[in-house]
């Protein structure tokens, strides 16, 4: 009976009630409770955020997020739905500018550049932070111009050999290759749900990024699809950072040296993955990895 | 219902009510299927009688009645003086030539009024037929030819039955000596119904027998490039700016509205302004097809748009975000996934409006297409008229010979709409994407 008091009592959380000091566990941590906990400061970070805001007209979504990303690690994002995870991975490299209402404050640096300052161009950012969204979203066109079509619009490659070479690495980087070698003009939506999704990381990797931000990468993925994508990020933090969003705890913990915990807009505890998992400091965190809601 | 049911905990008792309801269920279901039935039949009886009546009147317009006569091409009467000038040549009287042999094929007409009649057996246009022949071979004087000619429209309608031949002379316009004389040259084996040439070959005319709608079809074919040329680029230029780069605010609802609008506007309203704008202000010629596509493109732009957009929104945002995570820019988000994706949306909007515009006659009737042009155009800036406005022309003319090509223009027409518009059907289907 109890466990089904928390669950409806996370989903009041969800639906949006911003007072929460009335309901169940979260009752107890009010709003002054919730700065964070843990290391948000990294040595030498690739990026790093400060006091981030973020407002979709009169929704505040996201509450004085600080936090420091660094150089090849994996950042693992969780938290329960709707806390922001999607809205702060969206900061990094600006995608929310497509979205009229939405408003960022605060600073975010890619290697102590102001991303949001009036100066840089989105364009040379997005190739820089590039974005793995949560559907694959292959492009109607063939395996080779999924992968070629980033390389051709930045100009990384000044002929058509050079092209294919970018293109045959790439595929190789996302695991892929031997899969699709033969069909490469075969178009891209024809692949499974899991070759689509390294498809749309190796298009990713084609334009050289330094961050990958991944959003729900696996989430429409098999179990052995979902396991060939996390060997994959294993390998890929060797040349990149990589922040992903996830609602598996497994695979946080599988994948991320650092995990964020978030929770309606705020982000409650970062710190060493396997700290926050086998010893959480913060109530909400233990309460949302130890399974009781979320 | 199934409340009561559920409270009473019977699962028995729910099947029995869902059974017993199940009857005046399905009832329903057959009732609203015979209805949409009856809607469906009821559209393609009319539809039907449309098209059954319009072919039945106009189908005998694709022949006409040609009569054979010899003619001698006499030097004294073309060419007097044996110079052979093409100018001299050219305003010759050829119509003499004809009537001097119809009097040799008919030696025993006397009097001028028969004489009368009996030339009227010919079209006149025999005469610029003959004209023609002798300008291009100017050895021919002094031979005898032999020739097709067509024949005059009350003779035609006499040879296709629409003339009763049992009602009273006066009654008629053919009269009792020259069904004589048609019913000799039949025996003669020297008039027959052939294939309609003229009709689509020449421009309009006075004359039934040698109006055809080739200057009309020329028209609409010089006032639908025009407008193709103008409202596609601008109302997809115009759709992609609205739906991928406008910002939302007021003023953007404001051309929204204003678009829509537009396309309920009365299309004579737009023929005004075309009057008022294009020919009075900036003094662009009547009756050209140039003046008719500028008009038409302003009655096809909103349907241009408003497809346009509504093919641009159909274009999943995935694809968009895709594009953008990696560093492209808006434009070739754009210009690489977002039109190609769009285009047979767009395409198939733009062959409904050029349809649309094909099958409009009153802005057209405002900037003096509607005039009586018997060239046909050869460009844009050239007085046409379009077919629609043919079609109007005819069906306002009193003599029967039009009745039939009035039917048989819209036959043409009708054909080139129903191409259009399964060219359209057919692209989308094609390109159908499910996502
Ligand atoms: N485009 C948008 N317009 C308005 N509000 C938005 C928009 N996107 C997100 N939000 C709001 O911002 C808050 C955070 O949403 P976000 O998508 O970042 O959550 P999330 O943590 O990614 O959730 P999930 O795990 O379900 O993906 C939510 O309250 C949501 O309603
Ligand atoms: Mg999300």
């Amino acid at each position: 009976m109890e466990t089904i008091d928390e669950s409806e009592v996370s989903e009041i959380n969800d639906a949006g009630v911003t007072d929460p000091v009335k309901v169940g566990h979260t009752a107890m941590v009010d709003r002054d409770n919730r700065t964070t906990i843990g290391e948000i400061l990294v040595d030498n970070p690739r990026m790093s955020c400060r006091d981030v805001n973020v407002y979709y007209g009169d929704n505040h979504a996201i509450h004085d997020v600080s936090l420091d990303i660094g150089r090849n690690e994996v950042i693992a994002m969780i938290g329960p739905s709707g806390c922001g995870k999607s809205t702060f991975l969206r900061c990094l490299n600006r995608m929310n500018d497509t979205i009229d209402i939405c408003k960022v404050t605060g600073t975010i640096t890619l290697d102590d550049e102001d991303i949001n300052s009036k100066k840089i161009d989105v364009v040379p950012l997005r190739a820089q932070v590039s974005m793995v969204f949560q559907k694959p979203n292959p492009f109607p066109k063939s395996i080779y111009e999924n992968v070629a079509f980033g390389p051709r619009i930045h100009g990384l490659a000044n002929n058509k050999t050079e092209l294919d070479e970018i293109v045959v690495t790439s595929l190789k980087k996302a695991g892929l290759w031997d899969e699709v070698k033969d069909r490469m003009d075969q178009p891209g939506t024809g692949l499974s749900g899991g070759q689509q999704q390294r498809l749309c990381i190796a298009r990713t990797i084609a334009v050289g990024p330094e961050v990958i931000l991944m959003d729900e990468p696996c989430s429409a993925l098999d179990p052995i699809a979902t396991a060939k994508i996390e060997d994959l990020i294993d390998e890929l933090r060797q040349q990149y950072t990589i922040c992903i969003v996830t609602h598996s705890m497994q695979q946080a913990a599988r994948v991320s040296q650092r995990t964020a915990y978030f929770h309606l807009g705020d982000l409650i505890e970062v710190g060493d993955t396997n700290t926050i998992f086998t010893n959480p400091r913060h109530k909400l965190t233990e309460d949302y990895i130890t399974g009781r809601f979320g | 219902m199934s409340n009561t049911a559920s409270k009473s905990g019977n699962k028995a008792r729910t099947i029995d009510i869902v059974y017993a309801g199940l009857r005046k269920r399905k009832a329903a279901e057959r009732r609203f299927q015979l209805y949409g039935k009856l809607a469906i039949g009821l559209g393609l009886l009319f539809l039907s009688l449309l098209f059954g009546s319009i072919v039945a009147n106009g189908y005998t317009a694709f022949v006409q009645t040609y009569m054979q006569i010899e003619v001698y091409i006499d030097p004294d009467r073309i060419d007097p003086e044996g110079k052979r000038e093409v100018k001299e040549l050219s305003r010759a009287d050829y119509g003499g030539l004809v009537k001097a042999t119809l009097r040799d094929m008919f030696p025993e007409v006397q009097s001028r009024r028969e004489k009368r009649q009996l030339y009227r057996l010919v079209s006149t246009g025999a005469s610029y037929q003959i004209r023609e022949q002798v300008l291009q071979n100017p050895d021919l004087i002094g031979q005898k030819i032999s020739l097709w000619v067509p024949a005059d429209d009350e003779i035609d309608m006499l040879m296709k039955g629409h003339i009763d031949r049992k009602s009273a002379e006066e009654d008629r316009r053919v009269k009792d000596n020259q069904i004589a004389w048609v019913d000799r040259l039949l025996s003669e084996g020297r008039i027959e119904k052939r294939f309609n040439t003229i009709f689509f070959t020449a421009g309009d005319s006075r004359d039934p027998e040698l109006a055809g709608i080739w200057g009309a079809a020329s028209g609409s074919f010089f006032t639908l490039i025009v407008t193709l040329l103008l409202s596609f680029p601008i109302g997809v230029a115009a759709a992609v700016y609205l739906e991928e780069f406008a910002p939302r605010n007021k003023f953007t609802d404001l051309i929204e509205v204003n678009i829509n609008n537009l396309a309920a506007v009365p299309s004579i309203v737009f023929g005004l302004l075309g009057l008022a704008v294009f020919i009075n202000f900036f003094g662009m010629p009547r009756s050209a097809p140039i003046v008719g596509g500028l008009v038409l493109t302003l009655m096809t732009l909103p349907t241009i748009i408003i497809a346009s957009r509504a093919a641009l929104k159909s274009v999943p945002p995935s694809i968009r975000e895709a594009a953008l995570g990696i560093g492209a820019s808006p434009m070739q988000t754009v210009i690489y996934h977002v039109l190609p994706l769009a285009m047979p949306g767009m395409l198939t909007g733009t062959i409904i409006g050029m349809a649309q515009a094909l099958g409009e006659s009153a802005p057209l009737l405002m900037i003096g297409m509607v005039a009586f042009i018997v060239d046909i155009p050869q460009g844009a800036f050239d007085p046409s008229t379009v077919l629609p406005v043919q079609i109007y022309l005819w069906a306002d003319s009193p003599e029967r010979a039009f009745v039939e090509r009035t039917s048989a223009a819209i036959m043409v027409l009708l054909g080139f709409l129903i191409t259009m518009n399964a060219l359209a059907v057919m692209l989308r289907k094609r390109f159908e994407r499910r996502w």
